[in-house]
């Protein structure tokens, strides 16, 4: 089972000290945490994709690049990539340039996004919501599984004699999550493809992730991938941990209560009572965590929330120094132990790749002039249209 | 005898309340008319003072606390609703609005509602029309003709109720009745499809692009 972070990017005003970071001083913190996350032995950092304030991160395959360079075994991926608003082209071109760079350390984990004008200032109508998500990703597939792609439809403009390069690393595309907290048509989507389903298990009660997960699993077999137990099933999940519990509680209050997301609404208790957020000791951590387990079943990847509303860079650090010392290590014994034989791991660019038998070279080469790029055949005709 | 289920929602802030009091006579003059019919509903009461915070939670989180929740099931697979409300500032309650606000767009699609209003005087009287109705209308619900309007002043008169308030609830509630059993009663829609069972397969939602 993979363990890891991820994170929305928020820039929010510590409301302990009245103090808001700089876009510098938050970008330098998030590769702080994500190294850090490296260096305590977590497999993943996935890093949201926003594209107003007060979020910095619209470019995360640049962030990604910098922090693969910088790391050597930490798993990649996002939460999410907006599949509604970006160009399937270029998630295509992007997300396999970054596979190349961090040697196959890379997934993705597409959701559609929740802030309603970023549809129209990419151009699109969030009442698309679902279609677009449908339709994108059945173009994204295309361009990764095919060399060549000629391709029509409702939102984009036509493809013909279309090769998005890289071609995927070895052959093999990045897996592929899909993020939902409420729409069954993504759990299908996940389901149809044998892609993972990521539930966000953070801002609502766990029944709603126990009905999303239980229906994606059902359909996973449905549609013939392996058993229900055998699909590929994620988690977030907020912590806050201190030795002491009553520390914990304490210390976090503040920054829940002026959360951008639920703050001003309930109280920590009420909403740890009625979520899965545990503030508490790791032990209290350790325990709520495994309870997951017990309404999705055997899954492959939790990821945890722990750099939001403010919390201070020194603080997250904390952070992730008690979950790679205490409680990652704990959760890996005893998931382990709990978990049959036949069901998988989370997949990886290794385990996909030997899935295929090898990897391969799929590098498209064409016949191109050297200086312009065109191939010959394209520039006599150009040649001759004149 | 089916097993139908009226749910009763009561915005009233003060204890007791005049809006609860309307709406228990039109609860007991509805369940009256639905014996007259043949049926025996059962009635489950929501007090919306006492899901004040979690209204206001609800709008915060997005979800609703595990008490609330009750309350919305409640009203969501009811086979008829009473939904009485006081007027403020010209209209109903801000309570009285955020529940119908948290529930499901289409939780009150086609079910018979029975609307009331409680003011301290009679120049509110049409609020139901120019306010409630409307919101019910776009919730797709079937309301009763007859809407219920009481002033301070209806509640004198002979035996405590003025005599031309007790004839408007009776007919409401006969209207109620005469919806609510006209309906096949509500099935637990969860029990027949399994969660999710009205998605869309895949193909159909390739095919709908």
């Amino acid at each position: 089972m993979q363990f890891g972070v991820f994170s929305v990017s928020d820039i929010t005003t510590d409301p302990t000290t009245g103090r808001t970071p700089g876009e510098a001083e938050r970008i330098r913190a998030i590769l702080a945490i994500a190294l850090k996350a490296e260096e305590v032995g977590l497999d993943v950092f996935a890093l949201g994709e926003h594209h107003n304030p007060p979020f910095f991160s619209s470019s995360p395959t640049t962030t990604l690049a910098y922090i693969a360079a910088r790391t050597s075994r930490l798993q990649l991926s996002t939460a999410t990539t907006l599949i509604t608003t970006n160009d399937p082209v270029k998630i295509a071109e992007d997300y396999a340039m970054l596979q190349h760079l961090a040697d196959g350390r890379v997934d993705l984990m597409l959701g559609r996004g929740n802030t309603g004008p970023v549809y129209p200032w990419f151009g699109q109508d969030i009442r698309n919501g679902i279609p677009l998500a449908i339709e994108n990703y059945a173009l994204l597939r295309r361009l990764w599984d095919e060399d060549v792609v000629d391709w029509s439809g409702q939102f984009r403009t036509p493809l013909q004699s279309f090769t998005s390069t890289p071609r995927p690393l070895d052959g093999v595309a990045p897996f592929v999550w899909h993020g939902s907290i409420r729409s069954p048509q993504i759990a299908e989507q996940a389901a149809y493809y044998g892609d993972g389903f990521f539930h966000n298990h953070i801002f609502w009660p766990p029944e709603h992730t126990q009905r999303m997960v239980e229906f994606y699993r059902r359909r996973f077999e449905h549609y013939g991938h392996g058993s229900a137990d055998q699909a590929i099933v994620g988690l977030g999940g907020q912590v806050f941990m201190r030795k002491n519990s009553q520390d914990a509680v304490n210390e976090f209050r503040p920054y829940f209560d002026n959360a951008p997301v639920y703050g001003h609404g309930p109280s920590l208790e009420e909403f740890s009572r009625e979520t899965p957020l545990t503030v508490g000791s790791p032990q209290q951590v350790i325990e709520r965590t495994l309870g997951f387990r017990d309404y999705v079943g055997d899954y492959q990847r939790q990821l945890f929330l722990i750099d939001h509303a403010g919390l201070p860079l020194k603080t997250v650090l904390e952070q992730l120094d008690i979950l790679g010392e205490e409680v990652v290590p704990v959760l890996r014994k005893e998931f382990a132990a709990l978990k049959p034989a036949h069901v998988p791991d989370a997949p990886t660019h290794a385990s996909r790749v030997a899935a295929r038998g090898g990897a391969k070279d799929t590098t498209v080469h064409a016949a191109a002039d050297d200086v312009t790029g065109q191939a010959r055949d394209e520039a006599t005709e150009e040649v001759q249209d004149r | 005898m089916s097993a139908r289920t009226l749910a009763v929602v009561s915005a009233g802030l003060s204890v007791p309340s005049s809006t609860r009091l309307l709406a228990d006579r039109l609860t007991a003059a509805t369940v009256a008319a639905l014996r007259e019919r043949g049926d025996d509903p059962a009635v489950e009461v929501v007090e919306l003072r006492d899901h004040a915070r979690a209204l206001a939670d609800n709008l915060v989180t997005g979800f609703a606390n595990e008490s609330l929740r009750g309350s919305i099931e409640a009203v969501t697979d009811a086979d008829g609703v009473i939904a009485v409300t006081p007027v403020f500032s010209a209209s109903y309650s801000g309570l009285f609005k955020t529940f119908f606000d948290v529930l499901d767009k289409d939780a009150l699609t086609g079910t018979p509602v029975l609307l009331g209003a409680t003011a301290g005087t009679a120049r509110h009287s049409l609020v139901i029309e120019h306010a409630l109705r409307p919101l019910f209308g776009y919730l797709r619900a079937i309301t009763v003709p007859t809407g219920v309007f009481a002033a301070t002043e209806d509640w004198g008169g002979d035996g405590g109720v003025d005599r031309a308030l007790a004839s408007r609830i009776e007919r409401a509630a006969g209207e109620l009745a005469d919806l609510v059993t006209g309906r096949p009663s509500t099935p637990p829609a969860e029990a027949l499809e399994g969660p999710f069972g009205g998605t869309p397969s895949f193909e159909s939602l390739l095919r709908g692009v």
